[in-house]
């Protein structure tokens, strides 16, 4: 039997899988949630009733939970603050002109 | 067993019109099984089982409305599909006896659900080109649906029976359950005898559904039973006592509130 992707079993049984769902051909794969599953293949089929049952979608990933590199809630400041300040990042200088919808 | 009373006339166990009865049998299939499988919604292994087997109730409870609709149309005499569900008693259904029995645990209800996703698909695929529009609209919507019931119950027979020592041993148990009741599936059946070209006739079915079922059956190292016995009579209205339990649950709202609607 083919088992696609494996992860480490939870207390209460089935592993963790991170859910993510492409609606439309030409966008990128969202997040949408996660779900148990004893198996990759199992977690498709489980991400299938669950997270598109009225049509949300074209594609399909799952991940197991356990494989996300997740930064730290710790970390947050040296992470993330050091960017709040340098406003010239930011494209704020430009004047947008009438009319442009998609910019 | 019901005891004929002499006071009240015993009512026909098969409609007059071929074409009622076939609609019936199969729409009560999809009804009685849509039934059981909805006992399984907060007592499934997971959240995530529980909304598998409540969706792919759902599905069969789509196609029961559909066949039930037009067998009422068809039959002319006013009943709609909530008379036929809801106002018949145990010897007018017609269903197989498959699909009454006990969902029992987890692996007796993916051993039924092998067996009778198999079916269907097979059944579905061919009436597609049924003479009846309505059959051949419904076929081609529902085979898809199907599809996806057979491979999930694929998918749990090959775990169970291919996993742990005590899952192997209850998937091998829910075969032995209800291979009794898959003959049935397969008989010759006058009704469908009746209608060339708008029917399918049962036994074509087997070849297909046996390479199939074999196959998965002996990847998840089990072994397909060889019952000593085989239920017959369910399109007939001849049920096992368990039909008799399923139905007042399935029934009370609507004969204690005759016309009520959310």
């Amino acid at each position: 039997m083919t088992t696609a992707g494996s992860a480490p079993r939870t207390p209460h049984g089935w592993p963790l899988w991170e859910v993510f769902v492409r609606s439309r051909r030409g966008l990128s794969h969202q997040h949408v949630g996660s779900l148990h599953a004893p198996d990759g293949e199992m977690a498709l089929r489980n991400a299938r009733d669950v997270y598109t049952r009225r049509g949300e979608g074209v594609s399909l990933w799952v991940v197991p939970s356990a494989a996300i590199v997740a930064s730290s809630p710790d970390e947050q400041d040296p992470f993330f603050d050091p960017a709040l300040d340098k406003v010239y990042r930011h494209p704020t200088f430009y004047e947008v002109p009438e009319g442009v919808e998609h910019l | 067993m019901s005891t004929p009373t002499t006071s009240r006339p015993q009512r026909p166990t098969a409609p007059a019109d071929p074409l009622v009865a076939y609609l019936v049998g199969l729409g009560d299939d999809a009804l009685i099984l849509a039934q059981r499988l909805g006992e399984w919604i907060t007592r499934a292994p997971q959240i995530e089982e529980d909304i598998a087997l409540g969706n792919i109730a759902l599905d069969l409870l789509g196609q029961a409305r559909v066949l039930l609709s037009h067998a009422g149309e068809v039959e002319g005499a006013g009943r709609d599909e909530d008379a036929l569900a809801y106002l018949r008693d145990e010897r007018e259904f017609r269903n197989v006896c498959l699909v009454e029995i006990p969902n029992g645990d987890f692996a007796v209800t993916m051993a039924r659900q092998l067996v009778f996703s198999a079916y269907q698909y097979e059944l579905w695929t061919a009436l597609r080109n049924s003479t009846e529009p309505l059959l051949a609209d419904l076929a081609a919507k529902a085979v898809k649906e199907v599809t996806y019931h057979r491979d999930h119950a694929t998918q749990w027979v090959l775990r169970l029976g291919d996993g742990t020592d005590e899952g192997h041993r209850r998937m091998q148990a829910g075969l032995d359950r209800v291979w009794p009741y898959v003959a049935e599936l397969f008989a010759a059946d006058d009704v469908a005898a009746q209608l060339p070209g708008v029917a399918v006739d049962p036994p074509s079915l087997l070849a297909p559904w046996t390479a199939y079922v074999e196959d998965v059956v002996a990847r998840a190292t089990l072994t397909v039973p060889t019952p000593t016995w085989h239920s017959r009579g369910g399109r007939r209205g001849l049920h096992t006592e368990h039909l008799g339990h399923l139905l007042p649950e399935m029934q009370h709202l609507h004969r204690a509130h005759p016309g009520a609607r959310w």
